[in-house]
């Protein structure tokens, strides 16, 4: 069976390599940061299993220490100008975009063929990881497919992959690391002091007045915790079950989904949403850390309206 | 009450304009300080939860061959691309986009498209490409903005449509809560409760698309 462990150790050799190339990278005055940056995620994906959680604790120290004193730079690997990538586009017309529509195909051959095959009674993908092992295959599959329709240099994946992520730079690590936050969140009980404040000291006698407190809370604690699978089970414990379905009588599917929809808004307004929110706007490399989220909360907050008033009229036939 | 105190350093790290990273680590530690764990316990289940998390950024995978594409000039042909549909503009492009990444998430192919993969090397050129055959040429502050709605786009049609999917990790997570409180539900009980604020989302967001589509018209009419 072929498991997740496969795709850290190709995640570990690729930023071993973005490590050496940030290295011998003269034109960036800060290349031994990120050198020490893309090492420190190489061996956390190649041997985190193997430091033990303090040295994978001291691990995370030091990526935050070198993001943290401004040790990151750009690295300028040699490409082709503007000039030349529109005379590329001219030439090779609609292959250009084969790479890219690689990824989706081999990724859904991956889940809908590779992911049911079974080798010898056992999966070959693990089920649970199929789509991130099929998304890595996709990755292999398509690297290749450009490399040989687009006639690009050998080292043209790694160089122009540093690139990018050297663009992305520190923000590329925050959602992993802000997943970790979470479990220390958890480890001292931040959700149940929240969830107790909430029920605490909000108004719930009427259903309207519950289902904005559920719903309110679902978006603004999700907005606190980055995610909304954190809010849900607190806020779902304190006012979704004993109130809405218990005391009002509510479908508790309609209610516990659209609850869970609420608290999704919240994910479109909080920076600790980070691979959503935070590393798109690095990616896009624009001049406001925050113009994702910006232009995402007018819809968010009619959204989150549209939510209530359909738990309102759904949920209570 | 005290134990609200990590949070309080990651909102005001975050306002403030600190290293996210280090905010992060601050946060993890004053937590446990008034959790009352010692820092390198704290430290230690950083460090594991960390480890347990490294799928999270295995999708950075992507990105070698985004750049080799893009090296071979991907953007400038998706921008070329819609240069040839002369009635495709900004608006109904994303809408479009948006309908496709709502269809494919709802059945379950939510890795189909994305930020790195899609949005950065293709939708984004595209959409600044449909813009500006309404407005001229574009100042960098609309150019911004349009790739900020790009992405934005493509987060809005993710969230409220995966859900509409029996297997995805937040449904699985509902399943397994209302058992837990004696409530035995299919997973397609759930899911069908996310068709209608998907449809929600679409009508929103889609009528925000169509009037930024309009004041960037009427900004392109008075500026040339």
């Amino acid at each position: 069976m072929i498991k997740l462990g496969v795709v850290y150790i190709l995640a570990g050799l690729v930023f071993a390599a973005f490590a050496v190339l940030s290295a011998a990278d003269r034109k960036n005055p800060k290349r031994f940061g990120n050198a020490g940056f893309w090492g420190l995620v190489a061996l956390s994906f190649l041997a985190g299993d193997r430091l033990g959680d303090l040295g994978d604790g001291v691990l995370v120290l030091g990526l935050a220490l070198i993001a943290g004193v401004g040790g990151l730079g750009r690295g300028d690997p040699a490409t082709t100008s503007p000039e030349e990538r529109s005379a590329l586009a001219e030439r090779f017309g609609a292959k250009v975009f084969a790479p890219a529509l690689t990824l989706p195909v081999v990724l859904v051959i991956g889940l809908l063929v590779l992911k049911p095959l079974h080798v010898a009674g056992q999966p070959l993908l693990d089920p649970k990881q199929a789509t991130l092992i099929s998304l890595a295959l996709a990755a292999v599959v398509a690297t290749g497919v450009g490399l040989v329709l687009l006639r690009q240099p050998l080292l043209s994946p790694l160089q122009e992959g540093r690139r990018l992520m050297d663009i992305v730079g520190w923000a590329a690590l925050l959602p992993q690391l802000l997943a970790a936050l979470g479990a220390v969140f958890a480890l001292a009980g931040v959700g149940k002091v929240i969830g107790d404040l909430v029920t605490h000291w909000l108004p719930m006698d009427t259903r309207a007045a519950a289902i904005a407190v559920y719903c309110l809370g679902m978006a603004g604690f999700t907005m606190i915790m980055g995610n909304a699978f954190a809010a849900f089970p607190v806020l779902t414990a304190g006012v979704g079950m004993p109130i809405l379905i218990r005391r009002f009588g509510g479908d508790p599917a309609a209610v516990c989904a659209i609850g869970m929809l609420s608290g999704f808004c919240g994910t479109l307004m909080t920076p600790l949403a980070a691979n959503f929110n935070l590393v798109p706007p690095a990616l896009l490399e624009l001049k406001d850390r925050y113009a994702v989220i910006k232009a995402q909360i007018p819809t968010a907050l009619l959204l989150l309206l549209a939510n209530m008033g359909l738990m309102y009229v759904l949920a209570f036939r | 009450m005290l134990t609200l105190l990590g949070v309080a350093v990651v909102v005001l790290g975050f306002a403030a304009g600190f290293n996210p990273l280090l905010v992060v680590v601050a946060a993890a530690l004053v937590t446990g300080w008034t959790a009352g764990i010692p820092p390198l316990q704290v430290l230690a289940a950083l460090g594991k939860a960390f480890n347990d998390n490294r799928f999270v950024s295995a999708a950075l995978l992507v990105l070698p061959v985004i750049g080799v594409a893009e090296r071979a000039g991907l953007q400038e042909r998706a921008r070329m691309l819609i240069g040839r549909f002369r009635r495709l503009s900004f608006a109904p492009l994303l809408i479009g986009y948006m309908v496709f990444r709502q269809v494919t998430a709802a059945i379950g192919l939510t890795s189909i498209a994305g930020q790195a993969q899609s949005i950065r090397p293709m939708v984004a050129p595209m959409a600044e490409a449909a813009a500006e055959k309404d407005a001229g040429a574009l100042d960098p502050e609309a150019r911004e903005r349009i790739r900020a709605w790009a992405a934005a786009t493509d987060n809005i049609a993710l969230f409220f449509s995966e859900d509409v999917f029996i297997a995805v990790g937040s449904i699985l997570l509902m399943v397994g809560f209302l058992a837990q409180s004696g409530l035995n539900l299919d997973p397609l009980q759930l899911s069908v409760w996310a068709i209608p604020t998907a449809l929600a989302a679409l009508l929103i967001h889609g009528t925000r698309l169509v009037l930024l589509q309009r004041r960037l018209k009427r900004r392109g009419g008075a500026g040339g």
